[in-house]
């Protein structure tokens, strides 16, 4: 249970406090509604390329990172398709750094070229470290654009690739800042040793000045219902076939995205789940394999993806994982499993709300989602789950129709 | 108005308090070490003991042994082990590096009594079935073929066999390595660093004494035990300096320079911590500021000093665009040489210094940060005054000092480099 304030400022900025006297750092994270999804088709990898500018000085600070790292702060952030997320953590008795190096990024950037210039270079060094120099890098360049036919969660975050980042203008910068970057479109937590007093003083000081603006509504067009199974077959320099299967489910805060994650749980999570136990242990026909869901926002993915075991043919292999798909299908899974996942939820729940830094983004990504309470009701709802509405997700998602499947195959030599 | 080009005030970071293990024995002598404390319901359970890779006769036993331990007992079978651990909600998690191995289990407090049976029972009962092994090495050796396909792997491996050559430290896992492993290895291994071997206990989270009875009925009647001794290792670092692995279809160059170094017993080794923080332990670091944030080579760069049992290293890595490599290459050492010429500044001191203060609060900030903490000491037999040492070290260094262990350790005709890629 993690008990919070929350108050607002004219400005239109939600602010979120959580008092934990048991350490002595306090945490800032400010988490920006604006992801890839939002970004233009023709200019992607732009939300991504954007967040590493915010490090490249704002309007009164030239650097970011050296009066945090003075104080003995350290910070980081990460994009999604569907959010930007900021994060710092310093000795509490220096919150106001934070609060200064935040108010003033919020407020304007300093839209430096140089800064455009090198972190252009560095993302694509980034894209080309993560996805074409690893094997099976290049996996959601594929897979994303078979599953998604019309809704931006046809790119990756690191875009499409990587001619879009060397193209990035400053023009294309300013107009991304003044469009996403304001009091309006941003929640920030503060979390860790500082009263709620010490944080309303604090955030009016820094924070009242900035200009609130508009929030503009998100229009994204819509996937349309897939009727008709897709496949594509690559073959790259990889040691094992692999294979991706992808099929559309729910938004994250539908009452379905419970069950399907419980049954990505059924079927992967630890070694007594089903997928491992019949296909990885007794039938070998996997050296490793797993399913879950994608947790986007949007209408999301819901993914099975294994290595096969050398020398097994692809057609063995995915017709076992459809047989345990069938079983899930037609029988109810009994009480005891269902039991056993519940625990094991209720586990990882507990166990993720160790640190400041955890329960920080659980608020901030719940308020953006509609309300941070529901961050301590996230047990009840897999707990409330019975095993006919996992049977009932099971028909409802994993059908052939609605996947989208890639082969991922070892170039023969 | 709020003038916002002024720095806020801040305060330096004065005390820091950590939290210490508690030291308690089982009926048998087995240490237990325990750190109370976290707002959550749950707990850590680390088994620790002397059964790393340098003491195995045979590549991969200590590693197989240990995880294999949880495929099967004298009275349950490998699934019935993972239902049981799994219905419970609790993780268990294996771990072998080359000086020691652990089992840790993390349950919450309310299920923990129904566990703990079992992390005893495959610790002492484990019989490592045949076609359990040959799952396992099946599917070691295929995530080996995978893993060596990056640039990264291939350099780390690569990496510890020229610094530290031909011994258990600088071992470079084989091929053949997988097939050649047999059940008789694995049991004898088990036997030795397992029955006859004495763990220590490292307890972190909420514990009350319910924890402490059941231990001692679980793992402390056996009967008393000696702790197995570390394998003595003579490290020889490769007499050519320069090495190169051509990987024809790479977009990226794994770069590692570095050299053979000392422990954290050696009275240099936090004034080297400290230095390598300059050069490479953080984001404002002189590398990140020069590779990245200036040229825009590499998506990350940094460098570490690691203590090992018997010794340690220093190395730099980085991966750069293979059209960069050589320019990547240049800057790095033109930064080392930086380091043995010229003071450092007291403005970018006092910044690393503050950095690394607030570095170790986080460091520490947690039950698991905490029980780390106590690892982090034990296994090379110190005491927590260690950690006061150390703060007192990086209050105290001056840019002078920095300077001649620049030159003492840094010179370029002893740092040894390894590209994986294309130059």
């Amino acid at each position: 249970m993690i008990e919070f304030s929350t108050f607002k400022l004219e400005n239109g900025l939600r602010v979120i406090h959580h008092l934990d006297n048991s350490t002595q750092l306090v945490c800032l994270n400010i988490l920006y509604d604006v992801g890839a999804r939002d970004e233009n088709p023709d200019k992607t990898g732009f939300a991504h390329l954007f967040e590493h500018l915010m490090f490249g000085g704002s309007i009164n600070i030239p650097n970011y990172d050296e009066p945090l790292q003075r104080v003995g702060g350290e910070n980081n952030a990460f994009t999604t398709n569907d959010i930007t997320n900021y994060y710092l953590t310093l000795p509490a008795n220096n919150i106001e750094t934070g609060f200064w190096l935040e108010s003033d990024r919020m407020m304007s950037l300093a839209f430096s070229e140089k800064s455009l210039e090198t972190q252009r270079s560095v993302v694509i060094e980034e894209f080309k470290q993560r996805y074409f120099n690893q094997p099976y890098g290049d996996v959601w360049l594929l897979l994303r654009p078979l599953a998604y036919t019309t809704h931006p969660y046809n790119w990756p975050t690191i875009g499409k690739e990587i001619k879009h980042i060397e193209d990035a203008k400053m023009d294309d910068v300013k107009s991304f800042f003044h469009t996403f970057y304001n009091p309006t479109n941003a929640i920030m937590v503060v979390a860790g040793n500082a009263t709620l007093e010490e944080t309303k003083l604090l955030t009016q000081k820094w924070f009242a000045p900035i200009e609130g603006k508009t929030k503009i509504p998100r229009n994204l067009p819509k996937e349309p219902k897939q009727t008709e199974a897709r496949t594509l077959t690559v073959e790259r320099d990889v040691p094992l076939d692999a294979i991706y299967k992808a099929y559309h489910m729910c938004k994250r805060m539908d009452a379905d995205f419970y069950a399907m994650d419980m049954l990505s749980d059924i079927l992967s999570n630890g070694d007594s789940s089903r997928l491992y136990i019949e296909l990885v242990k007794k039938q070998q026909l996997f050296s490793s394999i797993h399913a879950y869901v994608m947790g986007d926002l949007d209408e999301g993915l819901f993914v099975i993806s294994g290595k096969l075991v050398k020398g097994i043919k692809m057609e063995d292999a995915e017709k076992a994982i459809e047989a345990e798909i069938n079983k899930i299908k037609l029988q109810l899974i009994e009480d005891n499993e269902l039991q056993k996942i519940k625990n094991k939820l209720e586990s990882i729940l507990v166990f993720n709300q160790m640190n400041i830094l955890e329960k920080a983004m659980g608020l901030a990504t719940f308020e953006l989602m509609g309300d941070a309470t529901l961050v301590n009701n996230e047990t009840e709802r897999y707990a409330a789950v019975t095993a006919n509405q996992l049977q009932n997700a099971a028909n409802k998602y994993i059908q052939e129709s609605n996947c989208s499947t890639l082969y991922y195959l070892s170039k023969k030599k | 108005m709020i003038n916002r080009s002024i720095v806020p005030p801040s305060k330096e970071i004065e005390q820091i308090k950590l939290i210490e293990a508690a030291k308690s024995e089982l009926s048998n002598g087995i240490p237990v070490y325990t750190i109370n404390t976290g707002s959550q319901q749950l707990i850590k359970i680390e088994i620790l003991l002397n059964a790393g890779s340098v003491n195995e006769h045979k590549a991969i036993t200590a590693r197989a042994t240990n995880s294999l331990l949880k495929e099967g007992t004298k009275n349950h079978s490998s699934s019935q082990i993972a239902e049981q651990f799994d219905f419970y909600g609790a993780f268990l998690e294996t771990d072998c590096s080359k000086d020691s191995a652990c089992i840790a289990l993390y349950s919450l407090n309310k299920h923990l009594s129904n566990v703990l049976p079992l992390l005893s029972e495959i610790m002492y009962e484990a019989v490592f079935p045949q076609n359990e092994l040959e799952v396992y090495l099946q599917n070691s050796h295929q995530h080996f073929l995978v893993n060596n396909q990056k640039v990264d792997v291939i350099a780390r491996n690569h990496f510890a066999e020229i610094i530290f050559g031909e011994n258990k430290y600088g071992y470079r896992t084989k091929e053949e390595d997988y097939t050649n492993l047999k059940q008789d290895d694995i049991k004898a291994f088990h036997t030795s660093y397992y029955l006859n071997n004495s763990p220590t206990i490292i307890l972190s989270g909420r514990i009350d004494d319910t924890v402490h009875t059941q231990l001692d009925s679980l793992f402390g009647k056996s009967a008393k035990t000696k702790k197995q001794q570390h394998a003595g290792i003579q490290p020889v670092s490769s007499l050519q300096q320069k090495h190169h692995i051509e990987k024809a279809d790479a977009v990226q160059t794994a770069i590692r320079i570095g050299r053979l170094l000392f422990n954290k017993t050696h009275p240099d080794y936090f004034g080297m911590l400290i230095l390598n923080s300059l050069l490479g332990g953080y984001f404002g670091s002189r590398l990140m500021s020069n590779i990245r944030e200036d040229k825009g080579y590499t998506y990350g760069i940094g460098s570490g000093v690691v203590s090992m049992k018997q010794t340690g290293y220093f190395v730099i890595s980085t991966e750069v665009g293979v059209d960069v490599t050589n320019d990547a290459l240049k800057e790095i050492y033109f930064e080392i040489k930086r380091l043995r010429e010229e003071l450092v500044s007291e403005d970018e001191l006092s910044l690393v210094k503050n950095y690394l203060l607030g570095t170790f609060i986080r460091s520490a900030d947690g039950p698991f940060e905490l029980a780390n903490k106590f690892k982090g000491i034990y296994e090379y037999g110190l005491g927590y005054d260690y950690y006061t040492r150390y703060i007192e070290s990086i209050k105290s260094i001056t840019s002078k000092r920095l300077k001649e262990l620049a030159n003492t350790y840094l010179q370029e005709k002893d740092l040894i480099e390894l590209t994986v890629g294309k130059k």
